[in-house]
């Protein structure tokens, strides 16, 4: 199953590579992974987007927190929360596509950041399964490139990480 | 400046005399020069040059599983800190506190391919506890705080600290912080006081209770509350290759070793107990063979460790406590104490079903007139020196016969690598055994395969007076890869045949030791008791036993099969 997994740790060089060193020499999946600073700037917040079974995502959990720079880790499955990813998306834009292209746009509460005569730059955020969902929409042959952030994630309502 | 501000280096060496450090083993190179020079100007503790920086590090790692101290290591930069690669790793995969300090170029140089650059820290990143590339010199000394407290608490493990020489030169006050704290690493020592009662009462109503023991209870000195506790409670006890000497071979509760190696009668009762207690184990593939076929039995699994990633890694556990095997024996020990215990019946009917599979005697061999056993020379071994030496191994048939017939009564005293298997390590490990204990017998049983791996240690044990034994099992093979082609690859012989060995007689006495060459059984006794006589008491003694050629490990498990599902010499 998908698991989306955040976690604190120490903004120090070096910590991304301790990280994605662990999946990679334990052979765990890596859908996405982002990171930045946090409001502190001593700490930052990565969100891996991972899958496994159940027994797998524990010991990922397990092993996340056994890394001395990790401070905290929360399985955002395990309760109710909110993901959301950038794409940004040129398309072709040509009379063929014009009038087309600004419709899905609409439909997937996209917007339009950047025009020419024959492209759409266009920005769209939501659950990494809406941006999916749109690639699956539009013409193959219209994407002229994509660009996506990976997913980012957080506790709904009271869920809090924070050190 | 400041009167009262000294060199990064000296600022290095002082740390280690705050940690009360006696031995760091190293070899000196460009970019550690300056701790060097400080190493020179002080006399508290004493460096033990080697001949190869993966030495040092074995070295370093003995000093700690013989004593339970941090064992310190100090290596140059790039090659220094690749050849130190293989000792980290192998300390790393047996959980050994150590702190290895390398030497890295200047800052400014860093990152131009400079003369002996390599990313030390980045080649080290997966086989340490931790590491930290020291850019300040004002992070010198909270840094080698840090590291030292890292290796040894929690679950212990090498930690690595990179210095750059520049920083090494510069001056700056020393100020060693008396504790210290990191938010992001809070070992858990004490277990949930509900499930450790939880576990005990179920192992009192258990028919068929079974001890597990591993490394962790070596590691975590809980060897007399384990052995209290497994003889308050009357039930069997087996252990893992690290954990031998945890509780006393020559108690009639314990099973002997389990595992691939292990005794018929320890495999068998692991296999058919109903309640599992496993301390500081980690269910590994050498220890149980295939996890599906281990829990076809069912059975209700209790696991202490204080590294939650190891519980239900490959077994899935029904009672984990999360805690210091020590402080949660402890708690055991104490619950023990208030409670009556009635007599477990059932653990009568238990024994009389692990005597059955004792009566097999599993680990019985023929001698033979002609040809020299390698089991009988661990035997004699065992005999001559009363049981109460520190025994190093290196890896493969000699290692695991020394496991199986040296019984350790007492912890610390067994030195292998278990985890990583790493070849080469036996002749340093008796030597970071023998600076530890001075006055105690070392022995290093190995083959000829291995023990030429570090070979050229030979030379310091010569120049720190080591009068270490070397036992030799010298059988002209890879033994063990030997073996598994024997049974596995159709006697297709690849490569693990020994040729153009050195007379190692010869080869002892050219380092200055003493070398015997043992062809005939009945010689072996008489040359073991003449090696460790009052005569050759202050020296080395490099023993060649020529040995049977085709001996094999028994029993043994075949990879990838079930607990019981060995195959025994009487099943050949």
């Amino acid at each position: 199953m998908r698991h989306i997994i955040s976690l604190l740790m120490e903004n120090e060089s070096g910590a991304l590579s301790r990280v994605s060193g662990l999946f990679s020499a334990r052979g765990y999946n890596i859908e996405s992974l982002t990171v930045a600073p946090t409001e502190d700037a001593t700490l930052s917040r990565m969100t891996i987007v991972t899958s496994g079974t159940d027994e797998i995502i524990e010991q990922i959990i397990k092993q996340l927190n056994k890394l001395i720079d990790v401070v905290k880790v929360l399985d955002l499955n395990d309760g109710k929360f909110i993901e959301r990813e950038l794409m940004i998306v040129k398309v072709k834009a040509n009379a063929q596509y014009r009038y087309e292209m600004q419709r899905m746009c609409d439909i997937f509460r996209g917007r339009i950041i950047d025009v020419s005569d024959s492209s759409f730059t266009i920005e769209l955020t939501g659950s990494s399964s809406k941006l999916d969902a749109y690639i699956e929409s539009i013409d193959k042959a219209a994407i002229l490139e994509t660009v996506r952030t990976g997913a980012s994630g957080i506790g709904r309502g009271d869920r809090i990480l924070k050190v | 400046m400041n009167s009262n501000h000294i060199s990064g280096a000296e600022i290095v060496i002082r740390c280690l005399h705050e940690e009360k450090v006696k031995f760091v083993f190293g070899y000196p190179g460009g970019a550690v020069l300056n701790i060097y020079d400080a190493v020179f100007k002080q006399n508290k503790f004493k460096h033990v040059l080697v001949r190869h920086e993966q030495a040092a590090v074995h070295a370093a790692d003995a000093y700690s599983r013989s004593t339970g101290k941090v064992g310190v290591a100090l290596v140059t930069s790039g090659p220094g800190a690749t050849n130190a690669v293989t000792g980290i790793a192998t300390a790393y995969m047996d959980s050994i506190p150590m702190v290895i300090i390398s030497g890295q170029v200047p800052t400014y140089a860093i990152g131009q391919d400079a003369f002996q650059e390599c990313d030390t820290v980045g080649i080290t990143r997966p086989c340490v506890k931790h590491n930290f590339l020291v850019k300040d010199i004002k992070d010198i000394a909270s840094t080698m705080k840090k590291a030292f407290y890292v290796a040894s608490s929690g679950r212990p493990g090498p930690v690595l600290v990179d210095i750059p020489k520049d920083i090494t030169a510069e001056k700056y006050e020393f100020n060693y912080p008396k504790s210290v704290h990191l938010r992001s690493y809070n070992p858990i020592i004490k277990g949930h006081s509900g499930q450790i009662k939880k576990a005990l009462s179920l192992l009192l109503s258990a028919k068929k209770p079974m001890i597990y023991s591993g490394g962790g209870v070596v590691l975590g000195d809980a060897s007399s509350q384990l052995t209290k506790f497994v003889r308050t409670i009357g039930a069997p006890i087996t252990s893992t290759l690290m954990g031998l000497g945890g509780f006393p071979a020559s108690d009639k509760q314990f099973l002997g070793m389990l595992g691939m190696h292990g005794t018929y009668e320890a495999n068998m009762a692991m296999q058919e107990c109903d309640v599992l207690l496993a301390v500081g184990a980690r269910f590994d593939d050498r220890v149980i063979g295939n996890p599906e076929h281990f829990l076809s039995k069912p059975k209700t699994i209790i696991h202490i460790d204080i590294d939650p990633s190891s519980i239900s890694k490959r077994v899935k556990i029904d009672i984990p406590i999360v805690g210091d095997v020590i402080s949660v024996l402890t708690e055991l020990n104490d619950l023990l104490s208030k409670e009556k215990i009635k007599q477990n019946t059932s653990l009568k009917h238990w024994f009389k079903e692990i005597d059955q599979w004792r009566s097999l005697n599993c680990l019985s061999f023929k001698n033979d007139k002609k040809l020299i056993k390698p089991q009988f020379v661990i035997q004699t071994l065992h005999k001559v020196t009363k049981g109460d030496a520190f025994i190093t191994s290196d890896v493969g048939q000699h290692q695991m016969w020394a496991a199986q017939y040296y019984p350790f009564d007492k912890p610390r005293r067994w030195i292998n690598s278990g985890g990583l298997g790493t070849m080469g390590v036996g002749l340093p490990y008796a030597m970071g055994a023998q600076l530890a204990h001075p006055d105690a017998q070392v022995a290093c049983v190995t083959g000829e395969a291995s023990i030429q791996m570090c070979i050229q240690e030979l030379s310091t044990c010569k120049q720190f007076h080591l009068p270490i034994k070397i036992i030799n099992l010298n059988n002209r093979y890879m033994g063990m890869v030997r073996q598994w082609q024997e049974f596995f690859y159709g006697n297709r012989y690849a490569e693990s045949y020994m040729e153009a060995l050195p007379d190692f007689v010869k080869l002892a006495e050219a380092y200055g030791h003493v070398g015997m060459k043992i062809e005939k059984p009945s010689d072996v006794e008489p040359a073991l008791k003449e090696a460790f006589s009052k005569k050759l008491k202050e020296r080395l003694v490099f023993m060649d036993f020529i040995t049977d050629q085709k001996e094999n490990v028994f029993p043994m498990i075949p990879n990838g099969k079930g607990l019981s599902e060995m195959i025994t010499a009487e099943d050949l």
